[in-house]
């Protein structure tokens, strides 16, 4: 089709495109672009309401979050509970991946949807699942006792075990979806040809399988990493108020303490700590291109 | 040799149920004890019985709740789909200025963690007199589910024939006619997927709402929450159950409609 037959459409006024554009940019710039600007605002005043009048500029929210020791400590919390689940997340969704790209089952398209599946329930719901599995008188619990393996309850939830684990299934669909859309180099000729070459099948995985799988395996890693440093229902559901990471504390900080300046500088400082892993990201992409 | 590659297809087989059992462990536990109906967590059940089905339909604050929900997680899908509809005719048949900025904003959202952008509406929200209210949630909702409705519409308008809407312009069918007989139903599953996914985005979602609703406009998700942090009784367990089986009627729906890996 040649240019010159390009349809009117195209060629729509000024007037036409300005109307298909207005409802949903509305709702972007309300729900988007504002926020991010007037929480980077609101970091920067002594009280929100006071914010909004221009003048009150102040580095108090940040002096508050990086001269306290705790802070220090509740990020680190965050980046220790988001590469741990990361890890594991990517390490155990990794086979469910490979199987679910290689089966020849009809039965592909039901496991497929049932690995994918949970994301469609609400993480409250799946929070509470793992309440009962991990809690005192969990499932765990009380089976560890009728078996009388242990004595009393070990502690299981109420801590950041519990909700490393509890992540970890939560976060799963998400880097089983990453690495299913990741994994289209795999090819499984290229691994016969190399066991008929002789390969042994650890030399096979090591040397075909990864080398090709990586990107969707970076790719799924950042995602939960992201999905879980900005967590904050699991961890305070779980934790029962003994875990302390950035999600619990800005909404303690929003929704209790309506420190508003507060709860915005630690939303930036987040935003900092996933804003370098996206730059680590992509450089390991780069790396991994060249 | 044959018996070691038979082992380990069985090993294999196994360490993939184990995993699946993982994954699903907290939708069968939360099955099993809904059929409890003991004050307090416990396993396993006593007896089985419906009592805290029964309790979870005669608590109000639930089914307040859950009309709301509903009724805020349709708004959603209707308006998410209508304005990602005219958002991806602009982006996929239109040359303007400041589309790359258009193109980068839709899709910004994935971007920034939903807690970061909870605490920045909620900042916007409470000067316009927005929080607790269904306007300042549907709003809400909108900016987390535009970029995916916006998402699959495109892919399904980029799929569309464009010679066809051509052959109809140039027999001298009216552009707006051409859209509402030929585009529109072409790109059908691309707007069904994306309101059921807004749609269940909206009902399930408790990151931004718990930040911007307390009384008068509580969802499902956030009556949850707040009972959770005081009690854990059976009753969630009945509710989760309802909701999970709500979720997999969906699901079903938009699988029998166009496919679930192509819907997300």
């Amino acid at each position: 089709m040649s240019e010159g037959f390009a349809p009117p459409v195209d060629k729509v006024p000024r007037g036409l495109l300005l109307l298909l554009l207005v409802p949903g940019l509305f709702a972007l710039v309300v729900t988007f672009l504002l926020p991010i600007l007037w929480l980077f605002r609101a970091s920067f005043a002594t009280s929100a309401v006071k914010a909004l009048s221009g003048s009150d500029w102040s580095l108090e929210a940040y002096r508050e979050v990086l001269l306290d020791t705790f802070y220090w400590q509740v990020a680190w919390n965050t980046l220790i509970l988001g590469v741990s689940v990361a890890a594991i997340a990517v390490i155990l969704s990794f086979p469910i991946a490979l199987f679910l790209v290689r089966t020849q089952s009809r039965w592909q398209g039901v496991l497929t949807a049932l690995a994918v599946a949970p994301l469609l329930t609400s993480s409250v719901v799946r929070t509470y699942g793992w309440m009962v599995l991990l809690g005192d008188r969990g499932v765990i619990n009380s089976t560890l006792q009728a078996m009388s393996l242990t004595s009393g309850p070990i502690r299981l939830a109420n801590s950041s075990f519990g909700a490393t684990v509890a992540l970890v299934e939560i976060l799963m669909p998400y880097a089983i979806l990453a690495m299913l859309s990741g994994f289209g180099r795999l090819n499984a000729q290229l691994e016969e040809a190399a066991t008929v070459l002789g390969a042994n099948r650890f030399r096979v995985f090591s040397r075909i399988i990864l080398p090709l799988s990586l990107p969707g395996v970076l790719t799924a890693a950042l995602l939960v990493f992201v999905l879980a440093i900005s967590a904050y229902v699991t961890p305070r559901l779980i934790g029962g108020g003994r875990v302390f990471v950035l999600g619990t504390e800005v909404f303690n900080e929003a929704t209790v303490t309506l420190n508003w300046p507060l709860a915005a500088a630690l939303s930036m400082l987040l935003l900092v700590l996933f804003s370098s892993v996206i730059v680590i990201y992509q450089r390991a992409l780069r790396a991994l291109d060249t | 040799m044959e018996s070691s590659v038979i082992r380990g297809q069985i090993a294999w087989r196994g360490l993939i149920m184990l995993l699946y059992l993982f994954l699903l462990a907290p939708i069968i536990i939360v099955l099993i004890v809904s059929f409890d109906t003991r004050q307090y967590l416990a396993f396993p059940p006593e007896s089985v019985s419906f009592g805290s089905y029964v309790k979870v339909f005669q608590n109000a604050k639930f089914i307040s709740a859950f009309g709301r929900s509903l009724l805020i997680g349709i708004i959603v899908g209707i308006v998410a789909v209508a304005s990602g509809m005219l958002l991806s005719l602009s982006l996929t048949r239109h040359q303007f200025r400041g589309k790359g900025a258009l193109n980068f904003l839709v899709l910004a959202p994935f971007l920034v963690p939903h807690i970061v952008l909870a605490v920045g509406i909620m900042l916007v929200l409470a000067p316009i007199a927005l929080l607790d209210t269904y306007a300042g949630i549907v709003l809400a909702h909108l900016g987390i589910t535009i970029p995916y409705t916006v998402r699959t519409i495109m892919a399904s308008l980029m799929a569309v024939d464009r010679r066809v809407e051509e052959a109809a312009l140039v027999h001298g069918a009216p552009p707006l006619r051409v859209f509402w007989r030929i585009t529109l139903p072409l790109v059908r599953p691309g707007l069904i997927s994306g309101a059921v996914i807004a749609f269940l985005i909206s009902f399930d979602e408790a990151t931004i709402s718990l930040f911007i609703v307390s009384v008068r406009s509580s969802t499902l998700p956030t009556e949850i929450y707040r009972y959770l942090e005081h009690s854990t009784d059976p009753q969630i367990a009945a509710l989760s159950v309802i909701l999970i089986l709500i979720s997999i009627g969906v699901v079903a729906l938009v699988e029998r409609l166009v496919g679930l890996r192509r819907a997300l």
